[in-house]
């Protein structure tokens, strides 16, 4: 963990991509990528649409089988493992666009999020002997519900909820899975610029905790104001990696962007 | 959703004591029922109580959001099964009924591991297939499945005689209470499952099972569990079934009454427990006294069809939902006048 005061203290490697490639038939979305995220950073990944983010994210939480190369989750090699089984070591992702239960109220959603630490039998469920431990977990969830200010809105339906609440509650739910590395798609998106500066502050407090946080977002200027260190990756690949700063100023990154917003019409490069 | 399995509504009293004295009431008429039907409407009234847990424990499936059309098959598996054992083994029917309901469960287990590969429709398909092949081998293996003609005289439930009190099953009323009193607690125990976290996890699965997955949900594992516990109280059906008739074959577990089970899910609605019940109970209802009244029941199948195409079309939400539908119309109409009239208190 980190002291508080003097900035985070880089420490061991937590989460490692090694040669981690992804192909769909013949596009390569993820080309031999290579990253480490320390214990207690604030971890960004960025670079232009389709560059393979989501697709990153998805192999490293185990949605999808990387075709080469590995993931290392505290110097253990995960690559190919379930996602629930990642999610009990600790590693939880969150989704690009609100996936929720939307059916079910704000605190049911919270509920199933506390999925792993609210174990029970299935005879002591069937007999109601799970009350003690539901209610703990009813009481944790509404903690998590509070530590996003969402508390008020616990038994409204997921879909009277606007938008920039419906991402909180994204985080809410992969929060109360009590992750050690969290993995963020684009939290930010959507939010005004007040909702952004909230969720920015919620994201340092979260690893202030002791999570490890590793982002993608286009908001470049959350990114560089929120991020220890940056990874760009262009075309599945590792563009470059460096601190906020060197990030910025850095041409390749600058030319990658100007590229794709030339390409697009319109770009996400701030 | 109209049931959020252990929601988090307040526990009022006054609605917890209304709710229990209309089980009451329910069980009450439930009680007097056999005495106001005929010798076959009584027979009918048994088949009717089994096919109840049939369409529930299919539900319980269905939480998870995959359709099977297997289940029928399933709940052959739990008939032959017990028929078998007492037969052959000289089980004890109860225990062989319970037995059946394990063995239905069994096979279920076994299937999900490559039925769970896929999902909605391919599903679906591999359920089916996975049935035919169930029924192919009852056909196929004359022993001890009888080949096509299937099992014939199977033991009957025993009766009890207490030297003051005898039952004898073999008369439909007794039959009656005592698929009443397996199937109603076959249902609590359902009922208790969905309002469980179980059920929340059935739920949340059916809804988006990559973020449940994303949370720690071992989907597979929670998509067989319920796929499970389906197939065992379809087994428990099918030995109620077996030991009451007498007789299984193949073609009793074939495709056709796959679609009835579907048509009764549908027609009374699968958002609450008590729409399939709805469902089966309204349909055997217009099946015996309407279709049998006038003559009809040669065409069952294609009126069947008629009101699944109609109660899509007029009803999508199922029978379920004409109470609250009616309830919310009623509000309105009070709420209108008192509203229009504006002033005195
Ligand atoms: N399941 C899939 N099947 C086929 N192609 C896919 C699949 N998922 C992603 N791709 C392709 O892989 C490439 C990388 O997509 P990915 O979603 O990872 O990009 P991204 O960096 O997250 O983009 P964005 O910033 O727009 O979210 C894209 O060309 C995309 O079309
Ligand atoms: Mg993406």
């Amino acid at each position: 963990m980190n002291a508080p005061g003097e900035g985070p203290i880089l420490e061991a490697p937590i989460l490692e991509a090694r040669g981690l490639t992804r192909r769909f038939g013949g596009l390569v979305a993820v080309d031999d990528f290579s990253f480490t995220v320390r214990e207690g950073a604030i971890h960004g990944l960025i670079g232009p649409n389709g560059a393979g983010k989501t697709t990153t994210f998805n192999v490293i939480s185990g949605f999808y089988a990387p075709t080469a190369g590995q993931v290392l989750y505290r110097g253990r090699d995960i690559s190919g493992r379930k996602t629930s089984a990642l999610a009990a070591m600790g590693l939880v992702r969150t989704f690009q666009g609100s996936t929720l239960f939307q059916e079910f109220t704000v605190l049911d959603n919270v509920r199933v999020g506390r999925h792993l630490s609210a174990g029970a039998g299935f005879v002591s469920r069937l007999l109601g002997a799970d009350r003690a431990s539901e209610r703990a977990a009813d009481a944790r969830a509404r903690e998590n519900l509070a530590f996003f200010g969402l508390q008020d809105l616990a038994d409204e339906p997921v879909s009277n909820l606007p938008h920039g609440h419906q991402r909180m509650l994204g985080m809410a739910v992969a929060l109360a899975a009590e992750p050690s590395v969290l993995l963020l798609d684009e939290p930010f998106t959507g939010m005004n610029p007040e909702e952004t500066r909230r969720m920015m502050d919620l994201v340092r407090r979260i690893r202030d905790r002791g999570v490890t946080v590793m982002l993608v977002e286009h908001d470049m200027q959350a990114v560089m104001n929120l991020c220890d260190i940056i990874t760009v990756m262009n075309f599945g690949a590792l563009l470059v990696e460096g601190a906020p700063d060197d990030v910025r100023n850095d041409p390749a990154v600058i030319e990658a962007y100007l590229g794709a917003a030339t390409d697009n019409g319109a770009g996400h490069a701030a | 959703m109209p049931e959020p399995a252990g929601a988090a509504n307040p526990e009022n009293s006054v609605w917890r004591i209304a709710g229990r004295l209309k089980l009451v009431f329910l069980f009450a008429a439930l009680a007097v029922l056999p005495y106001l039907l005929s010798y076959s409407q009584q027979e009918i009234a048994v088949l009717l109580v089994v096919n109840v847990l049939l369409v529930c424990s299919y539900r319980l499936m269905t939480l998870t959001g995959e359709w099977s059309l297997g289940h029928v098959v399933i709940m052959g598996v739990g008939a032959y099964a017990s028929a078998l054992l007492s037969k052959r083994l000289g089980m004890p029917v109860p225990v062989s009924m319970l037995a059946g309901g394990i063995v239905a469960a069994g096979t279920s287990a076994i299937l999900s591991f490559p039925l769970f590969r896929m999902k909605g429709f391919y599903f679906l398909i591999g359920s089916f297939a996975a049935g035919e092949i169930i029924r192919l081998i009852w056909k196929r293996f004359t022993d001890p499945f009888g080949g096509p003609k299937g099992l014939k005289r199977i033991d009957a439930f025993p009766d009890i005689d207490t030297g003051f009190l005898s039952i004898d099953f073999y008369e439909p009323v007794n039959y009656y209470f005592l698929a009443l009193v397996v199937v109603s607690a076959s249902l609590f125990v359902l009922y208790r499952i969905e309002r469980s976290r179980i059920g929340l996890t059935f739920h949340a699965i059916h809804w988006q099972d990559r973020l449940a997955e994303s949370v720690g949900v071992d989907t597979f594992r929670y998509r067989t569990l319920a796929f499970v516990i389906a197939s065992f109280f379809a087994g428990i059906a099918g030995g109620l079934y077996g030991h009451y008739v007498g007789a299984v074959n193949p073609t009793r577990f074939g495709v056709d009454q796959m679609v009835y089970v579907l048509v009764w899910a549908i027609v009374g609605g699968t958002a609450t427990f008590h729409g399939p019940i709805l469902g089966v109970v309204v349909l055997t209802v217009i099946n015996e006294i309407v279709l049998r009244g006038l003559g009809l029941d040669t065409v069952r199948p294609l009126i069947y069809g008629a009101i699944l195409i109609l109660s899509v079309l007029y009803l999508p939400d199922g029978l379920e939902s004409v109470g609250p539908r009616l309830r919310a119309w009623v509000q309105r109409r009070r709420a209108g006048p008192a509203a229009a009239g504006g002033g005195a208190a």
